[in-house]
């Protein structure tokens, strides 16, 4: 079957609309703020979908590259006076020493003692950032500076679902670009038999570096994102409970599917907030479905529903 | 003039001496069989070298340099590849992408150039594929190039094993087990297409248990039993080794199937 357009950038294209035509069906300017949340998680789980899904590498510590790069725009400048945007990309730079310092030793575990030695990095960060409570507040958070560009303060949650929605678009470019080149193919190689892929030539220790690099960096924007949306940070931001979260994002929304992990954003940062009217059942509730979400499409929702729609994967 | 040479190779496991002082001379251009009962050592013999194991003792000597316990990566950089017995395919990825994973020594572009597609990626991606399908078509699968790589049958996974590991241009390949699985007809066409590998001047160093195919295309046959060279020769020159029916059928039963 001929196809009018390259089908590579599908995902690509299909994010743009729905960033342009959501807010048509926005009730209210509140709901901004839960798509800017939608984009900045996807952005996260994007980066963690490439090292989950592509390459088949788990990480539980995910949560604390957030953490680096929301303090790094909350005490960059307040303490040291430096501008917020050149925060966002020095937390991602040190998101990246730190992704590329831990990862030489960690990945070289495989399985459920890499979960354990990447579960123990986030921890060890969320506890950091907790302790150095004379740069970072400690427990309570400290307040974080507006993002100020060209003079104009990035303020206000309808600015920040269009710079939301605008990195994700980057996000998914560089994702896609990646998947279908010698890197992202070697990757995938990685994740389905490693001796194969290196009796090939692939430096297997190397792209899987590469890679959890990669994901910290765009794990360390979206924690800049939310900092300076909301204003306020705390710890909890690198926390395990964060990290666990992400992971379900990426297995939600579907291994491997870059726009799984804006499905799986969405339905994980929109379905509490719909299910406040439940009350104390609130959390019950979220578990039920997602169990439910699992259970029915256990290929991840995009993947299922793209199976069951087309008779292939998506 | 060898490509390949071993030189008093040993492995151990725990006590056991999988592989026990091997030597043996892979000469360029040719079909270099390695046979054995079950336990004999071969698929350990591949592993020690591809640089899946490392050797307890001795040495691999590729194309005149010792290259013991080197990397497999490293291996492949130098023009080894290999297959596996139990198939190692990409079965996310289509039979295409298979063999394009193959290209990987070829390909240059940094990760950062794979992040911004840069117009070297754009070309290499293309290099990659033409070569791909080239490789593809040697093993009679380019009408597969599409489909995944998990739908193929099982004889086609094992050519496209094949086909991968050419795509890499190799100066040796280690088939191990090709013909295991798959039925006469497909046995016929793998003779066809290890002769036609090495006409274009790969060396092929073969594992195999299929005797017809083993004795119909080997230059030298080199047998193994309990990780020793037990013998080394012509295809009739094995075939009429009393020690090689022997260690196939074992001293107390004189009778089954002969070895060829």
């Amino acid at each position: 079957m001929p196809r009018l357009i390259d089908s590579r950038y599908t995902p690509l294209i299909a994010v743009a609309l729905i960033a342009l035509l959501l807010p048509l069906i926005f009730p209210s300017p509140y709901y901004y703020r839960i798509g800017a949340l939608v984009f900045i998680f996807a952005l996260a789980v994007i980066g963690l979908n490439l090292l989950m899904g592509f390459a088949g590498q788990v990480s539980l510590g995910h949560a604390g590259f957030l953490g680096i790069g929301a303090y790094a725009v909350a005490v960059g400048p307040t303490h040291l006076g430096l501008p917020s945007w050149f925060c966002i990309f020095a937390g991602a730079g040190a998101s990246a020493l730190v992704a590329y310092a831990v990862g030489q030793p960690i990945l070289r575990l495989k399985g459920h003692y890499l979960a354990v030695a990447t579960l123990g990095f986030g921890i060890v960060i969320s506890i950091v950032l907790t302790n150095e409570a004379g740069w970072t507040g400690g427990p309570d958070g400290m307040s974080v500076q507006r993002l100020v560009l060209f003079g104009w303060p990035m303020h206000g949650s309808k600015i920040w679902y269009w710079i939301g929605a605008g990195t994700l678009l980057v996000g998914v470019a560089l994702a896609l670009n990646l998947i279908d080149s010698p890197s992202g193919r070697a990757l995938q190689a990685i994740h389905d038999s490693e001796v194969a892929a290196q009796v090939l030539g692939v430096r297997v220790a190397r792209k899987k570096l590469s890679v959890f690099v990669i994901s910290a960096v765009y794990a360390s924007v979206a924690g800049s994102y939310l900092a300076l949306l909301n204003g306020h940070v705390t710890p909890d931001l690198a926390g395990f409970m964060r990290s666990i979260e992400l992971v379900a994002m990426v297995v939600l929304g579907g291994m491997g599917s870059v726009f799984g992990s804006l499905v799986g954003a969405a339905v994980l940062v929109v379905l509490p907030q719909a299910l406040t009217s439940f009350h104390d059942y609130e959390h019950m509730m979220l578990g039920l479905i997602v169990m439910g979400f699992m259970i029915l499409l256990r290929r991840g929702i995009v993947p299922a529903l793209g199976a069951a729609l087309t008779g292939r994967a998506l | 003039m060898s490509v390949l040479q071993i030189e008093r190779l040993s492995i151990a496991f725990g006590g056991v001496r999988a592989i026990d002082d091997v030597n043996l001379t892979v000469p360029k251009g040719c079909v270099f069989s390695i046979i054995g009962p079950n336990g004999a050592g071969k698929t350990t013999l591949f592993n020690l070298i591809s640089g899946v194991y490392r050797p307890t003792q001795g040495q691999v000597l590729l194309d005149g340099t010792d290259v013991s316990g080197f990397a497999p990566d490293r291996l492949a950089r130098r023009g080894l590849s290999r297959t596996f017995q139990n198939l190692q395919i990409f079965f996310r990825l289509s039979a295409l992408e298979n063999v394009m994973v193959g290209r990987n020594r070829h390909e240059t572009t940094n990760v950062i150039q794979d992040l911004l597609r840069l117009p070297s990626v754009w070309r290499q991606n293309r290099a990659t594929r033409e070569a791909a399908m080239a490789a593809l078509a040697r093993v009679g699968l380019a009408a597969d190039a599409d489909k995944s790589a998990a739908s193929l049958p099982y004889g086609a996974m094992k050519r496209l094993e094949i086909a991968r590991a050419l795509a890499s241009e190799p100066q040796v390949l280690l088939l191990d087990e090709p013909a295991a699985g798959c039925n006469p007809v497909e046995t016929e066409e793998l003779d066809d297409i290890i002769r036609a590998i090495v006409d274009d001047g790969v060396t092929v160093v073969l594992v195999e248990h299929d005797m017809r195919l083993v004795m119909n295309i080997s230059d030298r046959i080199h047998v193994l039993a309990n990780g020793r060279t037990l013998t080394e020769g012509t295809a009739a020159e094995v075939r009429a080794n009393p020690a090689v029916v022997e260690a196939y059928l074992g001293t107390h039963n004189a009778r089954g199937r002969a070895v060829a």
